[in-house]
């Protein structure tokens, strides 16, 4: 079983980037990763949107060992102006706004991440697993997903958070419970086409497990759009959980998030507009900035989509 | 058809029973509805019994949904057991919830399809266009947008707009704690006022939304049309453009979009939380939290009962309208 992966360097365009040693001739030729490395470098908006993303980050992780105030810390007076000591005002109870969005960006994105991750790694395993050995396994995912259609997610997620605890990582559960569904059914089509092709034959005939074939030749030919939907992915878990807590239903106080902070403020939007405005604009430069690096690396890995697609 | 047609609901059918069960199993155990009762002065342990006995809740989980399901079958859709009190009947509850929902949502989702399939159109025949640009950053932008703050943002902009107009000594118009009860009354100008007013900003909120997401849709496969080697060929035969556009590539463009319309619109009869939320109305989606606040099995399943049935008939009839729009689609 000693290298049977080079079955998959076949008929796949540019597959399979472990040939970096092998390549001795003058022209440089360059794997599938650079490739992509180069185009998603060169395009200027998901570049800039890295950067906004970085930021965040840094703002959320770095930011608290930085600033003067706790989130926790409450300050004598409620509903203070924007001032040199409160950039961005303080809240009804006086804890520091600034200090707020730094937790609240904090929690949004661990959540985010949490659930893209499970997400993309449930999702390619069932899609992959089921579009490639179709049958029981196929109809099984199929129902499983109709039957997830129906079942209400905010049920769900008030039902966990009224009755277990409204941690920001149970929160995590239920979103990636409800988001797996959709890269899994993208893994699945892929498959099904991928699955009819010669190297997937060719592993076959020379004995490859079912394991090896899904995650050593399929799965690396899916990089690509399984990428592309782990970014959007976040994106989504950014406004859905953002959305969830805004109707209470998500990160419970003392615990913050966003949609925690929008919750608790919204109220004032008329008087002390920055108190919306801020976890506002923080909230929607997160999901934008996710939204076009998505986009950027849908164009790196696919440049044919670029002429039709926006 | 009607084969498939049978076929597809038949399967959906323990799919419903599933689902239900298992969303009554999550809210019957997740907590107590007599749990307040409690507290209240003068309740004996014997009354909080009587009580629990009267709702049926001394019973186990399963003999209760087995209850539920045998009187649901035969027409019975119970009463809300919230607060411990079975005074609420559900399906009144859950029609007018419905009628509420159904007057926004329906006139929102076909407004925003018209202009997101007309601006997509737009964008797409005239490709990096000034308006291209424009269509396709604002799609990108209210996709990204939390919708429960544009629906905030909405609203007190329409409280701005009212104290404008009752600064200039007019009466205020838009309404912004939903519909009022007993419909409109007045002369034909006074219903429009009121109507319109009642209707304007959660419409505006929701159709923003749903607008983006149909406007990106239908771009994106009118461009793919029109890059196909039909639309050359019959550019080519000498068809003139709006011809090319109308007859030949907007009808098969419109198939995904028509899909995607079909499932959004099921999903959205089931409640625009969010938007019902801030505006206050009192429609599918405001049911459907206070019943899981409330711990409200009966009152949740006839919540369930209406939403399913609506999602897998609207799938079904995405799958058929698909199938009906593209002959090449062979349902069976």
């Amino acid at each position: 079983m000693a290298n049977i992966n080079l079955a998959s360097e076949g008929g796949v365009v540019n597959s399979a980037p472990q040939s970096d040693s092998h390549e001795f001739d003058a022209s440089k030729t360059r794997t599938q990763g650079q490739l992509v490395l180069r185009r998603f470098l060169r395009h200027r908006l998901a570049m800039v949107s890295l950067g906004v993303f970085v930021f965040l980050i840094l703002f959320a992780f770095v930011g608290p060992f930085i600033w003067t105030y706790d989130f926790e810390d409450v300050t004598s007076k409620s509903y203070q102006p924007m001032s040199g000591t409160h950039p961005l005002g303080t809240t009804q109870v006086g804890k520091d706004m600034l200090a707020l969005l730094m937790r609240g960006t904090g929690y949004s994105l661990q959540i985010a991440l949490i659930v893209a991750a499970l997400a993309t790694a449930v999702g390619v395993t069932f899609g992959a697993l089921a579009g490639y050995l179709r049958g029981f396994v196929d109809t099984a995912l199929m129902r499983l997903v109709d039957l997830l259609l129906i079942i209400p997610q905010i049920a769900v997620a008030a039902i966990v958070v009224k009755g277990f605890s409204g941690s920001w990582y149970v929160v995590a559960l239920v979103l990636a419970a409800f988001a797996w569904m959709q890269i899994a059914r993208i893994t699945r089509g892929e498959t099904l086409s991928l699955a009819q092709r010669e190297f997937v034959e060719a592993a076959r005939a020379c004995g490859a497990s079912t394991t090896r074939i899904i995650f050593k030749h399929l799965v690396p030919n899916m990089i690509g759009s399984i990428t592309v939907n782990a970014t959007l992915a976040i994106a989504a878990a950014v406004l859905t959980e953002a959305a969830l807590s805004f109707l209470g239903l998500g990160v419970q106080p003392p615990d913050t998030s966003l949609g925690v902070i929008v919750l608790e403020n919204y109220g004032q939007f008329m008087n002390r507009p920055w108190l919306f405005w801020g976890p506002f604009i923080v909230l929607v430069s997160l999901s934008l900035a996710v939204n076009f690096i998505g986009d950027g690396l849908r164009d790196a890995f696919d440049p044919r989509q670029t002429k039709v697609r926006a | 058809m009607i084969r498939y047609i049978i076929r597809r609901l038949l399967i959906s059918i323990p799919i419903l029973l599933i689902g239900s069960f298992a969303c009554y199993v999550l809210v019957a155990t997740a907590g107590n509805p007599l749990a307040e009762m409690r507290f209240r002065p003068g309740v004996t342990e014997a009354d909080l019994k009587a009580a629990e006995a009267a709702l049926g809740l001394d019973q186990p989980v399963v003999i209760r949904y087995w209850n539920w399901l045998t009187d649901f079958l035969s027409g019975d859709w119970g009463q809300s057991i919230a607060l411990g009190q079975a005074k609420t009947a559900v399906f009144p509850a859950v029609t007018d919830a419905l009628w509420t929902t159904g007057r926004l949502v329906i006139g929102a989702e076909l407004l925003a399809l018209t202009l997101g399939v007309s601006v997509g159109v737009l964008a797409a025949v005239r490709q990096y266009s000034i308006f291209d640009y424009l269509a396709t950053s604002t799609a990108f932008l209210m996709f990204s947008m939390p919708i429960f703050c544009v629906a905030v943002i909405v609203k007190n902009y329409g409280i701005q707009f009212n104290n404008v107009l009752e600064s200039m000594g007019l009466d205020r118009w838009l309404t912004t704690a939903g519909p009022r009860p007993g419909g409109f009354s007045g002369s034909f100008g006074e219903v429009i006022f009121k109507y319109t007013g009642t209707f304007l900003l959660p419409t505006v909120a929701l159709m923003l939304i749903s607008f983006a997401a149909y406007s990106r849709f239908e771009r994106a496969s009118m461009l793919e049309i029109l890059h196909s080697d039909f639309v050359r060929t019959a550019r080519a035969k000498g068809i003139s453009q709006g011809r090319v556009i109308f007859r030949h590539a907007f009808r098969n463009a419109l198939i995904p979009v028509a899909t995607l319309f079909s499932l959004n619109f099921g999903a959205v009869l089931s409640g625009a939380i969010i938007t019902e939320t801030v505006f206050g109305w009192s429609g599918m989606g405001t049911l459907l939290v206070n019943s899981v606040r409330q711990f409200d099995p009966p009152m949740l399943m006839g919540w369930l009962a209406v939403t399913a049935t609506l999602i897998v008939l609207f799938n079904l009839f995405a799958d058929i309208v698909y199938g009906f729009l593209d002959p090449r689609i062979r349902l069976g």
